[in-house]
């Protein structure tokens, strides 16, 4: 069995504070961290490796610092690391995203491909089921628990907002995760130290198999219009009373508005 | 392409067990004014088993038409099968918009369908408007604004060459028209050709999870507590006032990854939308994946020790001070004026 799971370098976006002054974000200094989805990914593929003997490959499209994320993946137990980078890629939205992603998988011998439900900076949940229909593979998303059954088959549990469903694919599939349900590992220290001695493949677009013009910007069907921060609210009357003067500043503020 | 082609706002009537989900129609308020601002029809696409008389509430609230594909295969949510069909749909009725929730179904098929089309989609959108200006030479254009960054950034996407412009919604983040019974509109059946062959995924069961109380999305007072309330026994403080208030109990994140509070009444970005009349933050410091979830409510009250906290930043009003000692102090007094 061949796993391959999709990973993203993403920055940590609870970590990004708005300049109170300029009202942009600083970036400074913010931590780049594997997104929290993908390692929950990685996390089941990897248990997948240990009850079934699975060999597991990441993959990931980014620019040559998304290494460090890759060299972690050693380091909590993977087989093979490769790196989908080049400037050809660069200003993909989704859909160029899956398909350059779509492209490098077609040429590579797998059972399952597992990705994370969606990355914290973009929060779109997109990329994995159109990379789904690129490979024309069936998907499950929203995925907080798998297992193989004897025949081969996967039998998958689904979290919906009102209810937790049973599904059974068969064949090859698409799954996205949960990072809830799969509470990753820690890397292993031997494997931090063989992670930097291990080889990252750097792979560029001519060795995908896909039509150049569908990558990058010129792939991309949607475009940034504009990126403006948050529009400032107003700032509301702040009261440092004490409690008794409080609650009578609310109950007749809630008076005035007609909220009780 | 040529763009011209495609005409109509289309909305995604999602239904689960024959209901069609609240978000839908209020996709229809906002496909309504988009309609209005192009000079074209709202149409509702609903797909299920046994559904043809949910027609009418989308006609009522705002479609235009609403095509209806019946069958077996339709009954439950299933990516393939509801793609085959409203691919069929799109292809035949070439749509310029198509709107969806940004449920976990909404969220499944819009980007299978995306990639099966060869078009844009843009997620969980705040704001859809059609403009026509200088930069877009005058011709309308649709812009869809949503929040990047963890809700850090705001960026308007546009899809300027694809079609259909697609684009999720979350739950809560449009407004509903109020019913209109009288309403006419044109209801047409569509009959989706199925390739079975294609279905290799079965649903062996659906549990329903067990509901605590009512749905924070649809409360019009919310009191909401975060880390300053400690516990389980600080929530019952939080109870007793949304009871005097008549309203409901929220979370923010780090009281349901505490085990404190369940997911369905966290509020924020991982949580809910929620825009009740009122909402009261009680010792919640603010995470902008918070505030994403909350700052368009109606009224805004915040206590928080922390005269900083960013929660104050979209507060209306804000009370330094201790929850503890605050909340049961209101709730008492509310009891006499209420």
């Amino acid at each position: 069995m061949h796993i391959i799971v999709c990973i993203k370098q993403v920055p940590d976006t609870t970590e990004i504070r708005i300049d109170p002054v300029k009202g942009t974000l600083v970036r400074e200094g913010i931590p780049s961290i594997m997104n929290p989805d993908d390692k929950g990914g990685l996390e089941l593929a990897l248990r997948f490796k240990e009850l079934y003997g699975a060999q597991v490959t990441v993959i990931s499209m980014g620019p040559p610092q998304a290494d460090m994320i890759l060299r972690e993946a050693f380091a909590m137990g993977v087989d093979r690391a490769i790196l989908l980078s080049d400037r050809k890629f660069a200003g993909a939205d989704t859909l160029a995203t899956s398909y350059a992603l779509a492209g490098a998988i077609r040429t590579l011998d797998f059972d399952l491909v597992i990705a994370g439900r969606q990355a914290i900076d973009g929060d779109t949940a997109q990329v994995g089921p159109e990379l789904a229909e690129h490979l024309d593979l069936p998907q499950v998303s929203y995925v907080v628990g798998a297992e193989r059954l004897a025949d081969g088959r996967l039998r998958v549990k689904k979290e919906n907002e009102d209810s937790v469903q049973t599904l059974e694919v068969e064949g090859k599939c698409v799954l996205t995760v949960l990072a809830s349900a799969f509470e990753p590992r820690y890397m292993q220290v031997s494997g931090i130290v063989d992670a930097y001695s291990r080889e990252v493949e750097v792979w560029s677009a001519d060795r995908l198999d896909v039509d150049e013009t569908k990558l990058g910007l010129s792939g991309s069907p949607t475009k940034v219009f504009q990126s403006f921060p948050k529009a400032l609210k107003a700032p509301g009357k702040l009261c440092e009373a004490c409690a008794e003067e409080a609650v009578e500043i609310m109950v007749n503020t809630l008076k005035e508005k007609h909220l009780i | 392409m040529d763009t011209k082609d495609y005409k109509n706002v289309f909305v995604f009537a999602e239904q689960r067990e024959g209901a069609v989900q609240s978000v839908a129609f209020e996709l229809l308020g906002k496909a309504r004014d988009l309609a209005d601002t192009l000079g074209e029809k709202v149409v509702a696409v609903l797909l299920g088993h046994g559904v043809k008389a949910q027609a009418q509430a989308l006609i009522a609230s705002g479609a235009d038409e609403v095509i209806v594909a019946d069958a077996p295969e339709l009954k439950d949510y299933l990516t393939e099968p509801y793609s085959q069909a409203l691919y069929q749909i799109i292809a035949q009725y070439k749509p310029n918009i198509v709107l969806y929730g940004a449920t976990t179904i909404g969220r499944d098929l819009a980007p299978r369908l995306a990639a099966r089309l060869r078009t844009g989609l843009t997620a969980d959108c705040t704001r859809l408007e059609v403009v026509a200006d200088e930069k877009s030479k005058g011709e309308p254009q649709f812009r869809m604004t949503r929040p990047a960054f963890g809700g850090n950034l705001m960026a308007t996407i546009i899809c300027p060459d694809n079609r259909p412009q697609m684009s999720t919604v979350r739950p809560g983040v449009m407004r509903k028209r109020p019913a209109d019974a009288g309403r006419k509109g044109v209801v047409t059946a569509f009959s989706p050709v199925f390739d079975a062959n294609r279905f290799k995924v079965r649903l062996v069961e659906t549990l329903r999870k067990e509901k605590s109380g009512s749905d924070i999305s649809e409360a019009k007072v919310l009191v909401s507590g975060g880390r300053g309330v400690h516990d389980k026994e600080g929530f019952q403080t939080l109870r007793r006032l949304a009871d005097v208030l008549g309203g409901e109990v929220a979370s923010s994140r780090a009281m349901v990854d505490a085990g404190v509070m369940p997911h369905e009444r966290q509020v924020g970005q991982t949580g809910k939308t929620v825009r009740p009349a009122l909402y009261v933050a009680c010792g919640i410091s603010g995470a902008i994946q918070h505030l994403a979830g909350m700052e368009e409510s109606g009224f805004i009250i915040a206590i928080n020790k922390d005269k900083f906290a960013p929660i104050f930043s979209v507060a209306d009003l804000g009370i330094v001070g201790d929850v503890h000692q605050i909340v049961p102090l209101l709730t008492e007094r509310l009891k006499k004026e209420i």
